[in-house]
């Protein structure tokens, strides 16, 4: 075993998961909005906030996808020690882990059923920024936020779904953002301004 | 002058020293000690670490303490810790096949391999107080033989062989963890089986005795009882096998019940199962008879409308630490509900009243 | 004996938990299952409430507790108690100062703010358990967002009534999808559901649900166009602080049955009386 294997986890689970917890549910209550998460060293491709929310979500009882890059050694071996989630295909997995290009298209992972909508998976993506972007509205916002998002059509389509649906957790360097089915997706009126200029 | 009441903290610790000082009753009685709890009211124990779900027969006994004797009380302790403990994984299926029994009987048979075994019942004791017990305790030694060992066959095997009992098959999944997972309708049979095992005594009881009465029939016969200890095995995945890992004391009752049988399908007589943990007969039999009650669908019986024979009312109201709890909770207050049902009694009496004084002058 | 862990609960089941607020966050108004663990106090006595709150506290909290909006009532001295023992936070009674509040039966008057957790203990989840036991059906109804049978017995009501006659746990509908159970808080606390600030967590233990409200959710109680929403109160002022906008215990003062009224939110009224407001009961 690689000794970056058995280190990186939390320290003092009981309260650094407490603290990453309400970093996932600030971001998850409050879609756009960029929370610092903390206390996971991860190996790459890994990223820190990407292992708190693992740690701090992920145990045996919780089927993990590992897309793309994401699915290596050590990211496996890290996971399998620090939780023991069984890793599993995007149709039977509860969490996704990757980078968006590695977790489309969305119509592979689990999206609930009409009675139980809650049994939907949640893709947690790796991104490569964190910033303003694509307008939100929805359930926790006060009038509109924003949020960079890899696309628009992909949780336009997934809104449509609602009350079924994927939730999404946006993890990059120590921060992570949400996107939760319930948010109306559309272009920003700068992003739109580009659109036009470029066209 | 209005003073609001205050105070709750100091109120509750004074009830709490007070209650302490209750539990522990005369000081001039010894105190109970944990063992002579575990060994002198056993039955006792076994209730607690059977509705408790955690086989540990000291910790119930000190639970039966604290709880000064209020069964459910102790069992709800028993619970609470429970859910603290850590999981490190679940054992082997137990094999009641190789159980050391203390207690087998029949119902169905005169005379069957491994025989009859009355073992230490209440059954055939006059229900005479003892006296005796209230000087001193002191028994003659029981007479005893070595213990038999090897396996003892359940009854139901002789009749299968015959194919006169529903085929009972091996089945591998693992159950639901009623502990771990929300209950969810419909239940299947395994989950409504964990139900029913850390039901309530009294609940369970009472219901099998409604389906002997005629709510939801289903003429039980005990095919077998059976009471002893079976070992636990937890497969050790660094080793590759499963060890024994200790033994625990169980109840089987199998009750051999009425037979279906259609046009295509001869007759057969069905089955009803209770496991309980301990020493917990009533329970155990109690369990058989509700379980075959709630298998009305799958044998193709009628649904009679039977208390027995609702999986969501039986297994929503069987668990006594939610009833009580939710029962007991009515003791909290409740005025911010009360005023607020208070003023609208009190709006509609109004215009009531206002109506009738239009209408007497119209 | 064992050490209890963090706020008592195990880790595995805090995550599963946290797994279950999640998902009702992101599904405003739906009851989330979930494994409910059997706490050191009787199921009914806020259960849910509390394995929600051990979810979701951090040492760093500073927690608060109301049972019909006091601070000082039995079992909100206990749950408060509770948490100090095993989790360690900071409490208060002051509701602007409190990071997370768990109540029973009420909202607090004063506004809350971004950052605040309202903790709701819930005895019935379910809006429609009333007018039908079986979860199985109340599931379904939910699944085809039939919910015909809950106007049907408010008209009742006013047919019968004149006037709707629920008075607390007064349904209201979420985000135009979920009709929800907002808790036996008196329907004068409704109006404060809808884009609240805080976010609202909702636990029954006993019935092992979760349920959430996010920020700024639309939330409307369930009406008719002749007979809109009302949220009432004892037309009364508090006899201690004079306020007129405060939901009001009666209580009955003297063996003739005199009353008087005071305001049910306690932190609400104390701090009204502390910056002089006076009412006409006050010494
Ligand atoms: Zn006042």
């Amino acid at each position: 075993m690689q000794a970056n294997t058995l280190s990186g986890g939390f320290a003092d689970p009981a309260t650094q998961s407490a603290h990453a917890f309400r970093s996932v549910m600030e971001a998850m209550a409050r879609p756009g909005t960029i929370q610092d998460i903390h206390g996971a060293a991860p190996p790459a491709p890994l990223s820190p906030a990407m292992g708190a929310v693992l740690l701090t979500l992920c145990d045996t009882e919780t089927p993990v996808y590992l897309a793309g890059d994401m699915d290596c050694d050590a990211a496996r071996a890290w996971l399998a020690f620090h939780t023991g989630a069984p890793f599993v295909g995007p149709a039977q997995c509860m969490f996704a882990v990757g980078k968006w290009d590695a977790l489309t298209p969305l119509e592979v992972y689990p999206i609930g059923t009409s009675e139980y909508p809650d049994r939907s998976a949640t893709l947690i993506v790796e991104c490569s920024e964190l910033a303003s972007g694509a307008t939100l509205t929805g359930p926790g916002i006060k009038e509109t936020a924003t949020l960079s998002l890899p696309e628009l059509e992909a949780f336009q389509a997934n809104r449509t779904l609602f009350p079924l649906g994927l939730d999404f957790i946006f993890t990059c360097g120590g921060r992570l953002a949400a996107l939760p089915r319930s948010a109306e997706v559309s272009r920003s009126s700068s992003q739109a301004r580009a659109q036009a200029g470029a066209s | 002058m209005y003073v609001a009441v205050k105070g709750g903290e100091r109120a509750i610790e004074n009830a709490h020293a007070w209650l302490a000082e209750e539990r522990r009753g005369n000081t001039d009685v010894a105190e109970l000690s944990i063992a002579q709890i575990r060994e002198q009211l056993s039955l006792a124990v076994n209730r607690v670490m059977a509705e408790g779900s955690l086989y540990d027969p000291d910790l119930a006994a000190l639970a039966i303490k604290q709880a000064r004797g209020d069964m459910i009380e102790a069992i709800f302790l028993i619970r609470a810790y429970r859910t603290t403990l850590p999981r490190f994984g679940a054992s082997e299926p137990v094999d009641t096949g190789i159980m050391a029994c203390d207690r087998r009987i029949s119902a169905t048979f005169k005379d069957l391999p491994g025989g009859q075994v009355l073992g230490p019942t209440f059954d055939y004791t006059h229900r005479l107080l003892d006296f005796k017990l209230a000087a001193d305790g002191d028994v003659p030694k029981a007479p005893s033989r070595d213990a038999e060992t090897g396996t003892v066959p359940h009854v139901t095997e002789f009749l299968n062989r015959e194919g006169l009992i529903e085929e009972a098959p091996h089945n591998d999944t693992p159950p639901p963890d009623l502990t771990r997972e929300p209950l969810e309708m419909p239940a299947d049979r395994a989950l409504r089986l964990q139900a029913l095992t850390r039901a309530d005594e009294g609940f369970t009881l009472g219901l099998a005795y409604s389906t002997q009465r005629g709510y939801g029939r289903n003429h039980a016969f005990v095919g077998e009882l059976r009471i002893g200890s079976v070992p636990v095995e937890m497969d050790i995945p660094e080793l590759g096998f499963a060890v024994e890992i200790g033994e625990v004391t169980l109840t089987e009752c199998e009750t051999v019940n009425q037979f279906t049988g259609s046009k295509t399908e001869p007759p057969q007589f069905t089955r009803g199962y209770g496991l309980v943990f301990g020493q917990t007969e009533r329970k155990a039999i109690s369990m058989a008879l509700v379980d075959r009650a709630l298998r009305w669908e799958e044998l193709g019986e009628d649904n009679v409308g039977a208390p027995a024979q609702d999986a969501e009312f039986v297994l929503y109201h069987a668990d006594n630490i939610q009833a009580t709890g939710f029962l007991e909770h009515i003791k909290l207050p409740h005025y911010v509900d009360f005023q607020s049902e208070l003023e609208l009694v009190r709006k509609l009496r109004r215009e009531a009243g206002a109506q009738q004084v239009q209408e007497a002058a119209e | 004996m064992t050490e209890y862990n963090f706020a008592y609960l195990d880790e595995q089941t805090k995550r599963m938990i946290r797994r279950a607020i999640l998902k009702g966050l992101a599904i405003p108004g739906y009851q989330v299952p979930f494994a409910s663990r059997e706490m050191p106090m009787p199921y009914g006595w806020g259960t849910g409430g509390v394995q929600v709150s051990a979810a979701v506290l951090t040492p760093s909290d500073t927690f608060k507790v109301i049972d019909q909006g006091a601070d000082d009532t039995t079992n909100a001295v206990s749950i408060r108690t509770f948490f100090q023992r095993t989790a360690g936070v900071a409490t208060t009674t002051a509701t602007s100062d409190a990071t997370v509040i768990q109540t029973r039966h009420r909202i607090p008057e004063e506004p809350l703010h971004e950052g605040q957790i309202l903790v709701y203990q819930v005895p019935i989840p379910e809006p429609l358990r009333f007018l039908e036991p079986r979860e199985s059906e109340t599931r379904k109804m939910h699944s085809l967002e039939e919910y015909g049978l809950m106007h049907v017995k408010l008209y009742e009501d006013i047919s019968r009534h004149g006037h709707i006659a629920t008075s607390y746990a007064y349904p209201v509908k979420v985000e135009g999808r979920y009709v929800m159970d907002p808790s036996p808080i008196p329907k004068f606390d409704n109006a404060k559901l809808g884009d609240m600030a805080a976010i609202q967590l909702f636990g029954a233990g006993r019935e092992q649900r979760i349920y959430a409200l996010p920020p700024y959710t639309q939330v409307v109680s369930l009406d008719f166009e002749d007979h809109p929403f009302e949220a009432s109160k004892a037309d009364h002022l508090c006899g201690m602080c004079g306020a007129n906008d405060s939901y009001l215990d009666e209580l009955i003062i003297d063996d003739l049955g005199g009353r008087m009224f005071v305001c049910s939110d306690t932190d609400y009224c104390e701090a009204r009386q502390a910056a002089g407001h006076k009412g006409k009961d006050a010494a």
